[in-house]
């Protein structure tokens, strides 16, 4: 088994993870937690594949299905910002909202066949630094490389620009926000559409360019919960987000080359001779989730840092200690 | 000055949004909740049109095929069984605050519990139906409980989110139980147990055609009666027991609960675990109710997710819960023949939002008024 090959292939199942992660993180910055992003991620999958078959072009894919996900978050910033619902719930409604039409729009697609994917391809000179170059600059998608740009692009953005001083405060002190002048209600919802448009693209990666299909619910196999918990584990940095995204990558892609080879480490392969065991190695992703929050947790604990502040409250003009 | 009263003049008519102060009568509720169904139904049927579909027939297609002769109702009941005890699992963790989703986990492993007894086997083959069941019972609970107890340990001591780990937890036990279903059980290689002796399953209203003919070919098994039990137990927990009352302080105001001495760490713990082991019976009533052998498929089907969204129209009322369930039954009973196949589950989405945004409109008061202030 070629590491690098496992890791190269995991960079590009952890980018879906990466749009997801980045966009939760920008909603919860802005103090609304949306807990709708696997639906999304569904929704931005199944139209991404239907778009790309319907007209043969992968970038109007991409673009319909960023815009459909976020028009879908836009149904949950209705409900918990202007109608102030409980944001757990209302998330949880938009994961079944998001999941069904996404089975219902996307019925008989997946015997649709092959579509025009979006292109692979490598940057020179940098594919050639040792074992680096040959994980993350060679044969990449397109959207792995813009993977690449969002990380710093969303840091910069939230902790040096004049937008991202709003968009914290708005997360951390609505009401002084608001006393600023800054639109808190415009602001949240904004922030609820962006993130709905990365799961939108988180989905769409999927289904154009990691494993290209529409697989129903298994196209996204709880993806978009897991970068909830990535949100938490990175406490609300991009930089810790790609980390845990990459790392959860490539914990996937080793799970499904480590059953393949008859022989590993020098040993006969227990996962090869006893595919039983495999379930095992399922449960990893999910399991390693759990550890991630426990350490995530436990941290924030000891830091005395953690969520933004109004993370899950409405913000109501005019009552007091918000 | 006279621009704005043209303005009014035209607009006769204000809405105006304010809160309310006093409770809305009794019945305000259930309509408000009644009509959010009504506009999920519509709203759904445009969807349906969208993909080609027709709604109308569609849903007098729902209504006929679970509610249609007796035949199809106890069918119909046959489904609302698991969701009564997924919903009063949810329910009760909601009431505290603690979004427990992770009722599908506990649910099977719940089953799991159960059929370990006859698989591993616990119990011989012969065993009467008088211990197996009482014995099975306290299985599927124990099992569920234990499901739910993991993620209640960690929200207490580490204040893991409950919601992700609950999650993941459903991702690990459906694992585990195709583990031990392909890997230990299996039945000539397939992904399933063989099935359970007689006595290891749930007595259903067709058992006793001979005595009652009328019965012949129902379905209906014994978990709609351990469901209907264990609602009215839970109700009398939640409204009239002192631990309700500590759950029910802590979900409305955790302050107050903790300035009243009231450990919330240890009812996290314990509520967690009360509602795995109802999650759990649901899973071991489907278990051997219905599908009589361990196999994911007909299991792992979604009902600890309808019973989040049965819980939540139900109001977190346990009696609610068993009529609502009904409703869901039909639902998924009629949909699984209706094109295309997502329409169950969309519809089930969006009556959640419209329910979730029906809300509003029990926290204030739209004031309709003439133009002058």
């Amino acid at each position: 088994m070629d590491f690098t090959v496992i890791l190269q292939a995991g960079i590009a199942s952890g980018t879906v993870l990466l749009f997801a992660t980045i966009g939760e993180l920008f909603s919860e910055r802005a103090g609304v937690l949306n807990l709708g992003v696997e639906g999304m991620m569904l929704i931005g999958a199944m139209s991404a594949f239907s778009t790309t078959i319907a007209t043969g072009n992968p970038w109007l894919g991409v673009l319909v299905a960023m815009l459909f996900a976020g028009l879908i978050s836009q149904i949950h910033a209705f409900i918990v910002i202007t109608l102030q619902a409980d944001q757990v719930v209302s998330g949880l409604s938009l994961t079944f909202l998001g999941a069904g039409i996404s089975l219902v729009l996307g019925e008989g697609l997946s015997k649709a066949g092959t579509v025009a994917l979006l292109p692979d391809f490598s940057i020179p000179l940098l594919t050639l630094i040792p074992i680096i170059g040959k994980i993350f600059f060679t044969n990449q998608s397109i959207l792995v490389y813009f993977g690449y740009l969002l990380v710093p692009l969303s840091w910069y953005y939230i902790n040096r620009t004049r937008p991202g001083l709003h968009l914290r405060a708005v997360g951390e002190y609505p009401s002084a926000a608001d006393a600023l002048g800054i639109n808190v209600f415009r602001m949240r919802y904004f922030y609820v559409f962006v993130g709905g448009m990365l799961a939108g693209l988180a989905g769409a990666t999927i289904s154009l360019a990691v494993s290209p299909g529409w697989f129903s619910e298994l196209t996204t196999g709880g993806q978009g919960w897991i970068a909830i918990g990535l949100v938490i584990f990175a406490q609300w940095d991009p930089f810790r987000a790609a980390v845990g995204a990459y790392a959860f990558g490539a914990l996937r892609r080793l799970i499904l080359d480590i059953q393949g080879p008859l022989v590993l480490l020098g040993f006969a392969n227990p996962f090869y001779y006893n595919p039983y065991l495999g379930f095992f190695l399922q449960m990893l992703p999910y399991l390693f989730t759990v550890v991630v929050l426990v350490i995530g947790s436990r941290e924030a604990m000891r830091k005395r840092i953690g969520a933004p502040a109004a993370l899950g409250n409405p913000y109501v003009r005019g009552e007091r200690g918000k | 000055m006279a621009e704005s009263r043209s303005i009014k003049q035209r607009t006769p008519l204000r809405i105006r949004v304010e809160p309310r102060l006093s409770e809305p009568p009794a019945w305000f509720p259930a309509v408000v909740s009644f009509s959010a169904i009504l506009v999920a139904l519509i709203l759904g049927g445009i969807l349906i049109s969208f993909a080609g579909g027709d709604p109308i027939r569609s849903y007098i297609h729902i209504a006929k095929a679970s509610f249609g002769d007796i035949g199809v109702l106890s069918d119909t009941i046959v489904k609302a069984t698991p969701i009564i005890l997924a919903a009063l699992a949810c329910s009760v963790a909601f009431r505290m605050k603690l979004w427990n989703i992770g009722a599908e986990g506990q649910f099977i492993m719940g089953a799991f519990g159960a059929s370990a007894i006859v698989l591993a086997p616990v119990l011989p083959a012969e065993t009467p139906r008088w211990i197996f069941i009482p014995v099975m019972m306290l299985a599927g609970m124990a099992a569920g409980a234990l499901w739910g107890f993991i993620p209640g340990y960690l929200k207490a001591k580490f204040n893991v989110n409950e919601i992700i780990s609950t999650l993941m937890l459903n991702y690990v036990a459906v694992a585990w139980v195709n583990f031990w279903i392909f890997g230990v059980w299996t039945e000539g290689g397939f992904q399933m147990s063989p099935k359970f002796p007689v006595a290891a399953n749930l007595p259903r209203l067709t058992d006793f055609a001979k005595t009652f003919p009328i019965f012949r070919g129902l379905t209906t098994h014994l978990g709609l009666v351990i469901g209907i039990v264990a609602a009215i137990i839970l109700w009398f927990i939640i409204f009239r027991s002192r631990w309700g009352y500590e759950i029910r302080l802590i979900g409305d105001n955790p302050q107050a609960a903790r300035y009243a001495g009231i450990d919330i760490t240890k009812n996290v713990i314990w509520v967690m675990m009360l509602s795995g082991a109802l999650a759990g019976l649901g899973g071991m009533s489907e278990v051997t109710g219905v599908v009589h052998r361990l196999q994911t498929a007909p299991l792992a089907a979604g009902y600890g997710f309808t019973g989040i969204i049965v819980a939540w129209l139900a109001k977190l009322n346990p009696l609610v819960i068993i009529v609502a369930s009904v409703l869901f039954g039909a639902l998924i009973l009629a949909g699984r023949e209706i094109q295309p196949s997502g329409v169950p589950k969309m519809i089930q989405g969006i009556i959640l939002v419209c329910l979730i945004a029906s809300d509003f409109l029990l926290r204030y008061r739209i004031v309709i008024e003439r133009g002058e202030e």
